[in-house]
């Protein structure tokens, strides 16, 4: 706020008031505005607050610890609790837009620190609309893998373009995950388990694990059954439709002379 | 204020100019008014388009030259996009949008137009088969790439052709591979240019020999311009320049008082930014040093004698001229004000030009401005409409959930629905 002294707030010809500093801001950062902050790059993510054992607020020292796991609209975090012990040392975070349901994930990872010593510390949760936001959070190449479980399916054809898996939005999780970072998705939808393969397999930069891989890696299984929609799905004997897909180097780099 | 009127005032759209790289002609566009002067011919161009009088039916948003000077794009408000060419001012292909076009630039060697439309998304057009010499085509525009629901103000390529820049209100720079292949779109993000703390209005290259890559400057309403390294997306430097040129004391004074940077330009490719900031009578002056990779505020160019607020700038790189316009679109007859400053080029200080030492003299101003003598407080209610339009469309509302249901009942595609359903 303008003015350490009283007095500069006041006019010194009318002793009023003087509006300049005490009219309405024209406007306001849309940033802070929305119901959440936003950070302005991945440099201003605040990893002290997420993961307070690895980033000690003491600690000058660079810790160069990333995030490396993403869970798209995580829900209650029921895949992040799993993945959080599965691997200890590896940074996740979900992303969630809605505001209840991230602090009910907070509170939860809050009373898992607290009950299990020592685990639990790698594992946080963000309140963001993750179709806007990714590039804030995460560098180019910084992710190794992202989950979408049992997102929204947005069935209406003119509302395709709320769906969190998208031609478009392919770009986005191209350039967070490193070549070799795998995106993992999982509906009970058909149309939409038909979707988003598609849109993957149709990308240039995605090509769909083997059978053999999808059997080797442990985070396949937890996708029909570590999260609450999951479970849900699960108890009522729903099909589920998966597709898992590895970004690749795109190989047409030659750019436009 | 009420929606209505809100809306109303982000309907209103800023005058433009853009100048012919070999300054041989230079357009203003005023609402849906699209006029050439012909430097070379030393008159008016008429334009021609047999498809549609007027070429425009709603406010003009977006002119630029091909950087060969072959073609000029205009597009906006009514969803088309019109390539001209420069040879006989015809109109040579219409393309139509689903939505309002905010942004428009040609490809290097001029085989691609590419548009960004309201919803964020941007569109590419293949020019092959567009020519002078053949009738009106009508082309269709396929998907780029696209920004999740965010309008997108400005796009440009890079000198080296490599990248497409697609700059946004919601603070963001994104910086994308040009593929070879632009018809099955543009996959690959080399960077984000993150560091703006309001939307961002304008980008442009600056680069020379030494650095024929380039960098990027950036200019936002957060008042400041910033020079960015494209490749990395790192952010060289950040010049506060509302308050480095003294027009506003502190940065929060300066996003107080809405010193937003309305556009940039930069002069005989790129040592000198001229920069336009709301509510200033003139232009800010920067040197970019390329090696040292710092802007620093050179000097304010003052334009004395009347009220004027340039609403865009344009250059050519062949000339030290700075062309400007200040206008809106809901002035009467659509009533544009030109001034060019020149003297960038050698060491003597840039001046404001008169009226008759502007090149193309009074007929050019005549033809451009669409009158001769303009009342110059119509300009600074146009500065202010242009002010609060850009504001609207720029920051986003708060709507309360009372405000978004009336929205939403009101909403013009939804009447539609209904009624046909
Ligand atoms: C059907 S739930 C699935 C939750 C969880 N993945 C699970 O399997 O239990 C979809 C979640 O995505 C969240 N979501 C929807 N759009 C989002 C967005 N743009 N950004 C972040 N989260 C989003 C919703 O709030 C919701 O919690």
């Amino acid at each position: 706020m303008p003015g350490n002294e009283v007095n500069s707030t006041l006019s010194k010809s009318t002793g009023l008031p003087r509006k300049r500093f005490y009219r309405a801001r024209a406007h306001s950062n849309p940033l802070s505005d929305s119901h959440f902050p936003v950070p302005i790059s991945p440099s201003h993510v605040d990893y002290s607050l997420h993961y307070p054992e690895y980033f000690p607020p003491s600690d000058q020292a660079n810790n160069p610890k990333k995030i490396q796991f993403a869970d798209i609209g995580c829900g209650f975090g029921g895949l992040l609790i799993s993945l959080s012990t599965l691997f200890p040392e590896t940074l996740m975070i979900g992303m969630e837009l809605r505001d209840k349901v991230t602090e009910y994930v907070k509170e939860r990872v809050l009373a898992l620190r607290a009950a299990n010593p020592g685990q639990y510390h790698n594992v946080s949760v963000v309140r963001t609309n993750s179709m806007k936001y990714i590039p804030n959070y995460f560098e180019k190449a910084q992710l190794t893998k992202m989950f979408f479980l049992f997102p929204d399916p947005h069935f209406k054809e003119k509302n395709h373009r709320r769906r969190v898996i998208s031609p478009h939005l392919l770009d986005e999780y191209a350039y967070a995950l490193e070549v070799g970072g795998i995106i993992y998705t999982i509906t009970d939808v058909e149309e939409l388990g038909d979707w988003m393969k598609s849109c993957l397999e149709n990308h240039p930069m995605f090509e769909a694990l083997t059978e053999e891989e999808l059997e080797g890696d442990p985070c396949v299984k937890l996708l029909g059954t570590a999260t609450e929609e999951g479970q849900k799905v699960a108890r009522n004997g729903g099909q589920t439709y998966r597709a898992v897909y590895r970004r690749t180097a795109l190989s047409d780099q030659t750019p436009q002379t | 204020m009420e929606e209505g009127e809100a809306n109303k005032e982000s309907e209103v759209a800023p005058a433009l100019i853009a100048v012919h790289p070999s300054q041989k002609s230079v357009a203003v566009a005023v609402g849906p008014t699209l006029r050439v002067f012909d430097l070379h011919a030393g008159s008016a161009a008429s334009l021609i388009d047999d498809s549609s009088v007027p070429f425009h039916r709603d406010s003009i948003r977006a002119i630029r030259f091909g950087s060969k000077g072959r073609l000029l794009v205009s597009a906006g408000d009514d969803k088309t996009v019109r390539i001209w060419s420069t040879e006989n001012w015809r109109c040579i292909c219409t393309v139509s949008s689903e939505k309002r076009v905010s942004a428009v630039a040609i490809s290097n060697d001029g085989s691609y137009v590419c548009f960004a439309d309201k919803f964020g998304v941007v569109w590419v057009v293949d020019l092959a088969g567009c020519d002078g010499d053949q009738p009106l085509v009508d082309k269709k525009a396929t998907p780029l790439l696209s920004h999740y629901c965010s309008i997108i103000t400005n796009l440009e390529f890079s000198p080296d052709g490599r990248f497409i820049i697609s700059a946004d209100r919601d603070f963001k720079i994104r910086v994308t591979i040009f593929p070879n292949k632009p018809l099955s779109g543009a996959h690959e993000i080399q960077s984000f240019c993150l560091g703006h703390t309001e939307f961002v209005s304008c980008i442009a290259f600056i680069h020379d020999q030494d650095c024929p890559q380039g960098l990027l400057i950036s200019g936002g309403g957060d008042s400041t311009v910033r020079l960015w390294d494209p490749s990395s997306g790192e952010l060289l430097d950040t010049c506060e320049v509302a308050v480095k040129a003294g027009v506003a004391e502190s940065n929060d004074d300066a996003k107080e008082h809405a010193y937003a940077v309305t556009d940039l330009c930069s002069i005989m490719d790129g040592s000198l930014v001229a920069v336009a900031l709301q509510s200033l009578h003139g232009i800010i002056l920067l040197k970019c040093n390329l090696s040292a990779r710092t802007l620093l505020v050179a000097k304010v160019i003052s334009i004395a004698g009347e009220a004027f607020v340039p609403t865009c700038l344009g250059t050519s790189s062949c000339t030290g001229i700075l062309w400007m316009v200040t206008g809106v679109s809901s002035l009467p007859g659509s009533v544009a004000r030109v001034r060019a400053i020149s003297g960038f080029d050698v060491e003597q200080d840039p001046a404001v030009v008169e009226d008759d030492k502007i090149p193309g003299g009074e007929k050019l101003l005549e033809t451009l401005q669409g009158s001769t003598s303009v009342d110059e407080n119509a300009f600074m209610a146009a500065a202010e409409a242009v002010k609060t339009a850009m504001c609207n469309l720029l920051i986003k509302k708060q709507y309360s959930t009372e405000n978004r249901e009336t929205r939403k009942r009101t909403r013009n595609d939804r009447k539609l629905k209904t009624q046909q359903s």
